[in-house]
């Protein structure tokens, strides 16, 4: 399997294969991280923007962190600073950066489809860091690295994702590589939050969490995104959190080898209670560390230019 | 070149690695990924035969500090695996082939961001010629005459009875 793609824009139209070449490219970046000197050269002389457009730290913190020990340069861009204020189009300011010879150009946008847009426009490779709630590839990425490290494999887990669905680019992304790498996806959360429609993607969809927690290998909670809602979608946090909430006494219901995800920031006491995010069941912060390795592996593979020369 | 030559060129080399390390106890091998993995074993237990004691074996994966990765498709990265120190030793890089010297180079890079060997050695089974940087080899198997586009197919396998290496010539006009 060789990777051919110049962009990484979402998880929906890569094949099995594909996704596993990152997992597989991932997990050699990980061991990177894990030496003293943890940087390669493979990236030198290129220069990375981050254009983040919506708002993020921790996902603009390690795609940055993941450019720099790939020994690229990096540029960061944020809406608040830039001259996107001032009126200037999406179009035009990924064009300036070009003009600086960008050759890779990391977005975050409201807008879902941004990210393909820039793709057809420019010939930098251009990697999706979450559009609206379209998908966010790399994190769905990560997750299934950090459940196919703990558990050895994807296909047949029982993977149950826990939240707000509705508005998660979170929940596309993993639901795309979940169902392509074989895994069983329940979603559970209020029924305003989890459309019936997601069954279509081959999902089982439920409002019980007691139903939903019982049998999974693997429990993924989403942060409940008050800034994406238009209006409540349920009636109190409190109410939220007494049927959604994954508390000690509730993961009693769950295997005794279940992992608990999230892909932060955390609510404490609203979608998790603090001693399961910080329990032995919680992966989180391996997530984190996993989610630097995935974005050097996705940014090395897209850099891979035309097939040529002989081997040796 | 079949299995009984695989094993001449195989001896040659741990010959001269002995003859230019006397007692050994410094000697540690790392085999490149991918062709070097298997002859690195090789070496190790003809090395370990005449010196009486284990050498250490490792393997380095050179893709991550390979100086044209815009210019082709992503290699596949494969594991590095040495579990001892290089600082001090004395490391003997190991290869199948010998051509440009570029993977040679990445490999240098590599190991030094490992540490601080006290020297590199470098030990091949095939030198094909067509040098592209000024790196040579320490120890040859063999020296093969190619033209800068035939292939050189190493296969090695568990056992180096079932070895061999194949000439390909490109064909020509």
């Amino acid at each position: 399997m060789r990777w051919t793609r110049k962009d990484l824009l979402d998880l929906q139209s890569l094949s099995a294969d594909e996704i596993l070449a990152v997992l597989d490219t991932a997990r050699e970046f990980k061991a990177v991280g894990e030496r003293t000197i943890k940087k390669v050269p493979a990236l030198r002389g290129k220069t990375v923007v981050n254009l983040f457009v919506e708002p993020s730290t921790r996902t603009r913190i390690s795609f940055e962190l993941a450019a720099q020990r790939l020994s690229a340069d990096v540029i960061n861009f944020t809406a608040e600073a830039s001259s996107l204020r001032k009126g200037e189009t999406l179009k035009d300011t990924a064009r300036n950066l070009e003009a600086l010879n960008a050759d890779f150009i990391i977005i975050r946008h409201s807008a879902a489809g941004a990210p393909h847009f820039l793709a057809r426009v420019l010939g930098a490779h251009v990697v999706n860091a979450g559009d609206g709630a379209h998908e966010h590839p790399t994190q769905g990425l990560l997750d299934v690295f950090t459940m196919r490290e703990k558990k050895g494999r994807v296909a047949g887990l029982k993977v149950t994702v826990v939240g707000d669905i509705l508005y998660s680019r979170v929940a596309r992304s993993n639901v795309w590589a979940l169902r392509r790498l074989g895994a069983e996806v329940t979603l559970c959360g209020p029924p305003t939050l989890v459309p019936p429609a997601f069954q279509r993607m081959g999902c089982r969809v439920t409002t019980d969490l007691r139903l939903a927690i019982a049998d999974a290998d693997v429990i993924n909670l989403l942060r409940i995104q008050h800034e994406r809602q238009r209006k409540t979608m349920f009636p109190s946090l409190g109410e939220y959190t007494s049927l959604f909430g994954i508390s000690r006494a509730r993961l009693r219901e769950a295997r005794p080898d279940v992992l608990i995800m999230h892909p932060g920031p955390i609510n404490r006491g609203v979608e998790v209670d603090s001693d399961v995010a910080d329990g032995g069941h919680s992966v989180i912060l391996e997530q984190v560390t996993n989610g630097l390795a995935v974005r050097m592996a996705v940014l090395y593979l897209i850099n891979g230019g035309e097939s040529s020369g002989v081997a040796n | 070149m079949d299995a009984a030559a695989v094993r001449g060129a195989v001896e040659r080399i741990a010959e001269a690695i002995r003859a230019g390390n006397p007692g050994g106890d410094q000697v540690v091998l790392v085999g490149i990924q991918t062709g070097g993995v298997q002859l690195a074993r090789y070496l190790a237990s003809e090395l370990e035969r005449a010196w009486g004691n284990p050498v250490p074996v490792g393997h380095l994966d050179v893709t991550m500090h390979r100086d044209d990765l815009d210019q082709r498709l992503a290699p596949r990265v494969h594991p590095t695996a040495i579990l001892f120190d290089v600082t001090g030793k004395t490391v003997i890089l190991v290869d199948d082939v010998l051509f440009s010297g570029r993977t040679t180079r990445a490999a240098m890079d590599a190991l030094t961001d490992l540490g601080r060997p006290r020297r590199i050695q470098l030990a091949v089974l095939v030198d094909r010629g067509h040098r592209e940087l000024p790196i040579e080899a320490d120890f040859i198997g063999m020296t093969l005459a190619t033209g800068p586009v035939d292939r050189v197919d190493v296969r090695l396998a568990a056992s180096i009875e079932d070895s061999k290496v194949v000439l390909e010539k490109a064909a020509s006009g």
